[in-house]
């Protein structure tokens, strides 16, 4: 499942992020590395771009950005 | 390192005091991070504001005080980055100066790394990048006391020691923090560096911890990025672990709560789907109604002022070329920029508020999904509305965009969002030809009119933005990702040093230029000398056959197909200067005198009954909407021109802004002036 697709408030860890570019490379940058804990927080008013808190704090990004990036669910 | 640290402090104070060398500090750190509450701390009023050469950002150095005897440290306050490897303009000049690649800025002898105790993860990750560069380094733990209070509890010394370098809690209003960093900075200081940062080879590290390191990438060679195999996101997620390790090693959390934190909480508002753009609405509306009231108030006075000093001037020194350059053309042009200070002052103060508050994020992501219609970055919203007060402060804005491409298209349509400056045009122009007339009964059309010059103006914004990312500044798009930092209380230390700075950089810049065109004007208009009394009808054959008055003339060809004379077109040329004079060009090229308090009203008159050698009318309703369609859209006005310049640091963009906004105007004008007349208005 990728960030772009996963419901709001659901803890998930990240596995991979896609690509071999800027935004990869800023992705990663920011902590959105393979174990990092990500939950999407909420959508903008017209649906992108979307609120992810990664670890300790929120980031902003379009939909096409969070469709890189891989992750799975924590089982609690 | 062998000696004792008192030993160390007291040798790096020996040396310095003998070599009267400054130390050279920098404060790098993460966007949001506390750097400038830092520096403010450190340096206090002892900052100077400069210019990076060759590109805009500003670099803003001060004075720290070591000690009795020792000269005080210099302190660079360097823009925020999240890691070495750049990406934005602002980050490739932090970059620059700590690997002592900035030509005009020495690398510095220690960096002073903030980091944010509340989000120690990512923050240590330039850390790590840093020491494996050599530069000696000094943690500033930053937002100590919110860490504390949101139940995080930091080991400082154990956080110390995985890291290998000394980690010293600040909070800003506490001076024994600051005296315990300049210990560590002494201290430091005295260290043999890492080596010198040489790109060809690996480093040896230093202490135990750095040896400790998984990895040995160097800081440039992440250089594998987009070359087709991804070695280095396996080097890239082997840091975070290491930080990870070291972060869960000295920090302990509380046990996870349902509990909203106050950002979380505010934001539920701030960016809910509804309340949130309606909010934006009411700030925005709140941000201009302030700027064009509150403003007007000391921008009238600054005027009278302005004006009283004219009249003091011609009336104190003696009569001739110098006093009238100084009593018509330096002094108003000098006003001419001085008048929008206020205006300046309280934009900037809002911004400045707003940013560090942390709500301009809000606003960017808010907006960025329509600002893509345009082809732009949800940064450029707010720089783009701060346009409709003065594209001064807005263009100077665009700074937080980091793609130069989008920056520089958010540069170039900023001046078409109708400014203040407009507003007396419109006005002159709606009370001499649509005044009292209604529109589905209610709504006036000069209202009416107005609001369809603004939307013109975003229109063609909207327009050439698009095609200026679709053609010159058409380039891969940057990346979004954008932080939203936490909600904060801006601190009104920090948000004076700002306000300082900036409107600093305004007046200077902006001053000289226009000082230097306000002189080529009222030679213009002063030149050929006709003398004679002093009387209106003088003043008036003055401009009339002057150099600016042949000039009308010359260009009357070009401008009759948009309905103007060339009186009208001496006011055209001086109001590319700022476009309010065309309102002063006007009244003396019309023989009003310039001392009627109720000017405009004579203006109005002489507008209205100004005839044609045939005698038909100059102006008509048609004629004064073609000149409001010219001033929508034509760059008038050197302020921008100026900041334009700075931001981008060449004459290219400034000229080019300049002819295109021309053509646009001249062309709307046309289409709008011919265009009525087929349709049988005249």
């Amino acid at each position: 499942m990728t960030l772009d697709t996963t419901p709001f408030g659901v803890r998930a860890r990240v596995v991979s992020v896609a690509g071999d570019g800027s935004t990869a490379l800023r992705l990663m940058q920011m902590g959105v590395v393979p174990g990092a804990e990500v939950s999407v927080v909420k959508s903008a008013p017209l649906g992108d771009p979307i609120q992810v808190r990664v670890r300790d704090y929120d980031l902003a990004l379009r939909r096409t950005e969070a469709q890189t990036i891989t992750v799975a669910f924590d089982k609690e | 390192m062998t000696s004792l640290p008192e030993q160390a402090i007291y040798d790096t104070r020996t040396e310095l005091h003998a070599a009267q060398k400054p130390l050279i500090l920098a404060i790098a750190g993460n966007p949001n991070a506390g750097k400038t509450s830092l520096f403010n701390a450190l340096t206090g009023l002892r900052q100077k504001v400069a210019n990076y050469p060759g590109v805009t950002v500003e670099r803003k150095e001060g004075l720290w005080s070591l000690g009795r005897d020792l000269p005080a440290a210099r302190v660079i306050d360097l823009p925020g980055l999240y890691s070495l490897q750049a990406t934005s303009v602002d980050e490739q000049i932090a970059r620059d100066v700590l690997l002592g690649q900035n030509r005009n800025t020495p690398r510095p002898d220690v960096v002073l790394v903030a980091i944010d105790a509340t989000n120690l993860v990512r923050n240590l990750y330039l850390l790590t990048e840093l020491m494996e560069t050599g530069c000696r380094l000094v943690v500033a733990l930053t937002m100590f006391d919110l860490a504390n209070r949101g139940k995080l509890k930091i080991d400082v010394d154990t956080l110390s020691e995985g890291l290998g370098v000394p980690v010293i809690p600040v909070v800003a209003r506490q001076p024994d923090s600051i005296d315990r960093l300049r210990e560590a900075v002494l201290r430091v200081a005295a260290e043999n560096s890492g080596g010198e940062f040489d790109g060809a080879t690996a480093f040896q590290v230093g202490t135990k911890s750095r040896r400790d390191l998984a990895f040995t990438q160097r800081v440039v060679s992440l250089g594998s990025v987009g070359k087709g195999n991804e070695r280095w996101k396996t080097s890239l997620t082997e840091r975070y672990r290491w930080i990870e390790n070291i972060v869960n090693a000295s920090v302990q959390m509380a046990p996870y709560t349902k509990q909203r934190s106050t950002t979380e909480r505010i934001d539920s508002v701030i960016t809910h789907k509804v309340a949130g753009p309606a909010i934006l609405t009411l700030i925005m509306m709140f941000v201009f109604q302030t700027i064009f009231s509150w403003a007007s108030v000391p921008m009238n006075l600054i005027d009278k002022f302005f004006a009283f000093l004219a009249d003091a001037t011609r009336g104190h020194l003696p009569q001739g070329m110098l006093t009238d350059l100084i009593a018509s053309g330096i002094i108003p042009g000098v006003g001419g920029v001085l008048m929008f200070l206020p205006q300046i002052v309280l934009l900037f103060l809002f911004i400045t508020i707003l940013e560090d508050s942390g709500y301009m994020a809000r606003a960017a992501f808010l907006m960025d999904r329509v600002m893509r219609v345009a082809g732009l970055h949800g940064k450029a919203f707010v720089p783009l509305l701060s346009s409709f007060a003065c594209a001064v402060p807005g263009i100077m804005a665009t700074r937080t965009i980091e793609n130069p491409k989008d920056r520089l298209t958010t540069i170039m349509i900023a001046p078409f969002m109708s400014c203040s400056a407009r507003l007396p045009i419109y006005t002159l122009m709606i009370a001499a030809f649509f005044s009292g007339q209604r529109v589905m009964g209610f709504i006036s059309l000069g209202t009416l009119i107005i609001l369809l010059m603004y939307m013109l103006g975003v229109a063609i914004a909207v327009i050439v933005g698009w095609i200026l990312k679709h053609t010159f500044f058409k380039g891969p798009s940057t990346p979004f990702v954008m932080e939203l930092p936490p909600y904060r209380v801006p601190q009104l230390g920090n948000v004076f040093h700002s306000l300082l700075s900036r409107v600093g950089i305004f007046l200077q810049r902006a001053g000289t230029v226009i000082l230097a065109i306000s002189i080529l004007l009222w030679a213009l208009i002063a030149f050929p000398r006709f003398g004679g009394p002093a009387t209106a009808q003088q003043r008036t054959f003055q401009v009339e056959n002057s150099y600016a008055g042949r000039l009308g003339r010359v260009i009357e060809p070009v401008i009759q197909p948009l309905g103007f004379d060339w009186k009208i077109g001496i006011g055209l040329i001086s109001s590319f200067a700022a476009r309010e004079t065309v309102i002063s060009t006007l009244s003396i090229v019309y023989n009003v005198s310039e001392d009627t308090d109720g000017g405009s009203n004579s203006l109005i008159d002489g507008i209205r009954h100004a005839k044609r050698s045939d005698g038909s009318p100059v102006w008509t309703p048609l004629v004064a909407l073609s000149l409001m369609v010219f001033f929508v859209l034509a760059c008038q006005c050197m302020s921008t021109v100026a900041v334009v310049r700075r931001e981008t640091n060449s004459w290219r963009w400034p000229l080019f802004m300049i002819c295109y906004m021309l053509v646009l105007a001249y062309v709307s004008s046309l289409a709008t002036f011919q265009g009525g007349r087929l349709l049988g208005f005249s």
